[in-house]
This record gives C-alpha cells, sequence and structure tokens, in this order.
C-alpha cells in the first residue's frame, strides 16, 4: 500500500539524501562513537595510575656534601643527582661559549642564583634512560669531567650538559627550591 | 590452493566418513602437512627451518604456561619467584633454562629461515604476503621476547625496559607521553612488569595465529625450491608426507640434540650475568646490552652518534634501527630480477656472502661491544652497508646482473647435469 512512496525513496530524486542511505550512515557513524568510547578506557588504563602520579616533592639535607662531592637520591622512581660544584668547575663551565653546545644553557640557567655550587640534575641520560656515572667517587666522570653514559657513550660536562655522543639535550634540571641554608625541596 | 595430481583424501572407514561431513579437519591436515600436499622434490635442508621454528614456537609456549604457573609478576617477587622457581619447584630449573634457551634456538632456526628466504629469494611474487607475514611473525616475536627477558627483574631486564621504552621517548611532540603511556609511570615499575607479563604470555598466541596465515599464503603457490623455478609437472614434486616429514624429523633430531646440549651443559652461555642481580633503579650496569638476538639492531641504534640536517642523533638512531626492519617488507619490490635462486645470480651471490652476510655477522659482533671506539665508527660503516646493500646494491644487481641460464624444470636440474657445472 505504500509502495510508490518506499519505490521513492530507495531511488531518491537528484541530490537528495536516501532514506536508507540516511539509516546506514547514522547507525555506522553511531556504533562508531560507541566504538571509540569504549576504547577509550581500554587505552586509559595503561597511563600511570592515581597512586603513581601521586608523588609528593622531596626534601634533602645537603649540608654533608663537601665541595666536589656528589649524591645520589631518587626522586619519583628516579635517580637525582646533586652535586656541590668546586669553584674551578664553575669558572669553567661559564667560560664555555654556548653557541657551541648542542643544547645551549649557561652556567645561570641551570644553577639558582646565590647557591651556584649545587647543581641538581635527574640522572637520566636524556639519551635512552640510563644512569651516568660520575655522582659516586670512583666513577669515570667523561671527557668533560662530568657525567658519562656507559650504554651509549654520552658525555656531560660539570653541569650536566651533552657535550658529546648521542644524547639530544643535557641533563634535566627539575623545579628546585631552598627551604633552609642545608635543605633543598624537589619538585 | 593445490596441483591438479595432489592426492585426494578418502576417509577410510565410517567414523572418518561421518567426521568427514561434519568437521573435515583429517582433511585439513592431509591437504597441508600430508599425502595431499606435492612438494618440489629437490627441497634442501634449509628447508626444514620453517618446520623448526614451528617446533620451537610450542616449545616455549609449553615451558612458558608451566613457569607461569610458578612466576608472580610483581616487583617485590618477581626476581625471587624466579629464584623459587630455580630452587624449588620440581624440574622448575629445567622448565626455565629450556625456555631461556629455547627462545635464543627460536631467534636461531628463525634467522636461518629469513636468510634462506634472501637467498633463494623466497620473497618474490607470488609469494610476496608469505614474506611479509613471515615479518609479521619475526616482529611479535622480538616484542615477546623483549617482553620475557624484562620479567625475571634483574638489572639487565629493568635496563633494557628502560632503554627500549626510551626509543620511543625520541618521537617527536609525542614521545616523552607514549613512553609514559607504555611505562605506566615515569620508569619501568610494577604497572610495566604486569602489562609485559600479560603481553607475553598472549603475543605467541597471536604469533601462532598469523602462522596459519604465513602457510595458508605459502599453500597458494606452493612451496618455493633451490632452483626457484616453478613446479610443472607431477614429476617436480613428491608427496610431503612421508617424504618430507621425513626429512624435517630428520632436523628436528639435530635441533633438539644442540637444544639440550645448550640446556643441560651450559643453559647461561647465552645470557648475561648482570640479570641476576636484582633490579636497582640508581645504578645502570656498567655494559648493558640486550639479548644476542637483537645485538645487529641495537648496533644500528649505537651508531647515529651526529645530528643530522635537523634530527637530533637520538631520533636518527630509533628511526634506522626500526627502518632496517621496515626496509625489508619492500623487499619484494625492491629486487627486481625474475631469476629468484642465488645459485643462477653471480653477482647477487658473491654481495650475499661476503656483503651482507659479514655485514651482519659484523653489526651482531658490534651490538655486543661497549659503546666505544673502534666499535662505533665500525657500527657506522657496517650499518651503512647494511642500508646501501637493500636499497642501492640489490636494486642496481637486478638491473644489470646477467643470470645464468636456468635448467628447463626441477625433474632436470635433479636428474641430468648437477646444479654446480650449470652455476
Amino acid at each position: 500500500m505504500a509502495e510508490p512512496e518506499v519505490k521513492e525513496a530507495v531511488e531518491g530524486e537528484g541530490g537528495e539524501v536516501r532514506r536508507r542511505d540516511f539509516i546506514n550512515i547514522a547507525a555506522v557513524s553511531f556504533a562508531g562513537v560507541g566504538a571509540g568510547v569504549t576504547v577509550l578506557p581500554l587505552v586509559s588504563q595503561m597511563s600511570p595510575s592515581a597512586d603513581v602520579l601521586a608523588l609528593a616533592s622531596i626534601e634533602v639535607d645537603v649540608s654533608s656534601i663537601e665541595v666536589g662531592q656528589a649524591i645520589k637520591t631518587s626522586w619519583r622512581k628516579q635517580p637525582i643527582f646533586i652535586r656541590n660544584l668546586t669553584p674551578k668547575e664553575i669558572e669553567e663551565s661559564k667560560k664555555v661559549d654556548i653557541a657551541d653546545l648542542r643544547d645551549p644553557q649557561s652556567f645561570e640557567d641551570r644553577t639558582l642564583p646565590g647557591k651556584e655550587n649545587w647543581l641538581i640534575t635527574l640522572g637520566v641520560c636524556t639519551h635512552l634512560g640510563c644512569v651516568p656515572l660520575g655522582a659516586a667517587q670512583g666513577e669515570i666522570k667523561g671527557e668533560y669531567d662530568g657525567y658519562f653514559c656507559p650504554c651509549h657513550g654520552s658525555h656531560y660536562d660539570a653541569v650536566g650538559r651533552i657535550r658529546k655522543g648521542p644524547a639530544p639535550t643535557n641533563l634535566e634540571v627539575p623545579e628546585f627550591s631552598f627551604v633552609s641554608d642545608t635543605v633543598v625541596k624537589i619538585g | 590452493m593445490s596441483f591438479p595430481w595432489a592426492k585426494q583424501y578418502t576417509p577410510e572407514n565410517d567414523f572418518m566418513k561421518w567426521m568427514d561431513t561434519r568437521l573435515p579437519l583429517p582433511r585439513m591436515v592431509y591437504n597441508v602437512v600430508g599425502v595431499g600436499y606435492p612438494t618440489p622434490r629437490n627441497l634442501n635442508y634449509f628447508w626444514n627451518f620453517g618446520a623448526l621454528a614451528g617446533v620451537a614456537l610450542v616449545i616455549q609456549i609449553l615451558t612458558g604456561v608451566i613457569l607461569a604457573m610458578h612466576y608472580a609478576a610483581n616487583v617485590g617477587v618477581a626476581f625471587d619467584s624466579v629464584e623459587h622457581i630455580m630452587r624449588n619447584v620440581n624440574y622448575g630449573w629445567f622448565l626455565r633454562y629450556a625456555h631461556m634457551n629455547g627462545a635464543s634456538f627460536f631467534f636461531i632456526v628463525v634467522y636461518i629461515h629469513i636468510f634462506r628466504g634472501l637467498f633463494y629469494s623466497s620473497y618474490k611474487a607470488p609469494r610476496e604476503m608469505v614474506w611479509l607475514l613471515g615479518l609479521v611473525i619475526f616482529l611479535l616475536m622480538m616484542a615477546t621476547a623483549f617482553m620475557g627477558y624484562v620479567l625475571p627483574w634483574g638489572q639487565m631486564s629493568f635496563w633494557g625496559a628502560k632503554v627500549i621504552t626510551g626509543l620511543f621517548s625520541a618521537i617527536p611532540l609525542v614521545g616523552p607521553a607514549l613512553q609514559e603511556w607504555l611505562l605506566g609511570g615515569f620508569s619501568p615499575d610494577n604497572a610495566t612488569l604486569n602489562r609485559f607479563f600479560s603481553l607475553h604470555f598472549v603475543l605467541p598466541f597471536v604469533i601462532a595465529g598469523v602462522i596459519i596465515l604465513h602457510i595458508w599464503a605459502l599453500h597458494i603457490p606452493g612451496s618455493s625450491n633451490p632452483t626457484g623455478i616453478e613446479v610443472k609437472g607431477e614429476q617436480d614434486t613428491v608427496p610431503f608426507h612421508p617424504y618430507y616429514t621425513a626429512k624435517d624429523g630428520f632436523g628436528l633430531g639435530i635441533f633438539l640434540i644442540l637444544f639440550c646440549a645448550l640446556t643441560f651443559f651450559s643453559p647461561n652461555l647465552l645470557g648475561h650475568p648482570d640479570n641476576y642481580i636484582p633490579a636497582n633503579e640508581l645504578s645502570t650496569p656498567a655494559h648493558i646490552v640486550p639479548e644476542w638476538y637483537f645485538w645487529p639492531f641495537y648496533a644500528i641504534l649505537r651508531a647515529f652518534t651526529f645530528d643530522f640536517l635537523f634530527i637530533p642523533a637520538k631520533l636518527l638512531g630509533v628511526l634506522a634501527m626500526f627502518g632496517s626492519i621496515l626496509l625489508l617488507f619492500f623487499l619484494p619490490w625492491l629486487d627486481k630480477s625474475p631469476v629468484r635462486s642465488g645459485h643462477y645470480r653471480p653477482i647477487f651471490r658473491k654481495f650475499f656472502w661476503f656483503g651482507l652476510i659479514p655485514c651482519i655477522v659484523l653489526l651482531g659482533y658490534l651490538g655486543g661491544a661497549p659503546a666505544e671506539e673502534p666499535y662505533v665508527m665500525l657500527s657506522q660503516l657496517a650499518s651503512a652497508y647494511y642500508f646501501a646493500h637493500f636499497l642501492i646494491i640489490l636494486p642496481l644487481i637486478s638491473m644489470f646482473e646477467k643470470p645464468v641460464p636456468l635448467p628447463n624444470s626441477i625433474t632436470e636440474s635433479v636428474t641430468g647435469k648437477p646444479l654446480e657445472t650449470a652455476a
């Protein structure tokens, strides 16, 4: 009884949208959105969970670190190097022409004014994430007397700037501040 | 799907007849690895390695499922649970050593299988899909092996996880976020170990699935053979069973002798002693290396110590390492020579034996060597040759080489003059 109507709907007229096409596209689109929304939790569950993200900052007492010494500590499950630079290291680092560096950063960019003998960096090579040597006594310090990554041979200078090897950037300096003369807060 | 002279399956008794009309599984086996699959009569022992790779996968799944009954994927106890398997579980030492060395043997046979394909140009039409699916299996194997190596949570496990996921941080813009997503944290931790265990368990079954596709694609044109010429008549073939079931069985015997020799007498030969030190996130091993089967690719990764144009060295290394495998996907179209077998290609053969093989052996050695001179420079030379071989030398050879005349048929090559005089 609806014969003429159906015929019109199937064939359409001129550029008109056909009823059946509309239903098809709408149904597939709806299913597509549904599938997309379903995938979201499946992908998102891989990201760091709430307890991993809820990482407090740490406070470290640096009073026992002698000039020229460095310590390793842990923050966000990653190693942190705290180094008490010698006057000679400070002087030499300031002299480097930053235009020659792969990741140009001056000495002042990497230290706090007034506390410029304290170099605090992540102990994570910016190449592929190994812990560079040079913080503990007796470890190889590399050709620039700073840090040396044994995995793929990146050399960092005394203020953790990349000088040679595959690493693309300087050792990362995290956010930090001194809460007292001898206690530093990282993060 | 097969040659017209292939023998037809006929169910022998009433039960098999009943079965054949309901679930024709015996028919399928008969046609795939039985009397119903006519195979070139001249296959040599290099054609054993596909079947051997299948056996290696079965060994890995069998030992792996059992190990999973005793292992605990938690950073607090993972290392101890592996020691528990080694010391307390009945035959645990055997199962773990078999699984460890089984992985190495899986890669040994797969590498021989791949080089067989490279020498005899098994990747050429009409077998491109067989080659492409094989490469997918190879990539899945590498992912599975890498995640398996992380599970004992020793020093090499931890630092391997850190370095390999660090590869993804080289990708511009999304890299660091992607690495955090893969690890489920800022550094490998419990979330990482758990997901790696889950994926390490499931991927072998995915591999098994892709192997079915690999064999399916192979059975459309049928197996290639050492002459590289197509089967022309029934005389050129023999039934897979009993001829090649027997030949594969002999090869399997040799394989198992070598596998047992290593597993029982020198189980840690191919491992790294540092992985018997529990993971320590504050101390990188002095000399960090992946398992031996990744060494050639690791050497390519480390060869890039310089920036090129605007691309940083780190990204270059990662691109080159992935590129070294991805370019194999284009091999069927890079090598345009109509002749398949290296036996009839004098120049191709020389570059294969004196170029590609020494290059990959050298890369393998360099990947296990420390990151210092002269190893870095040698890695750069060998990496350059590797890419040049596939992207420049092979296409040029296929244009200019004059192949030796091919025999008229497989049968002629077997029963007439020996191959060496023809070559």
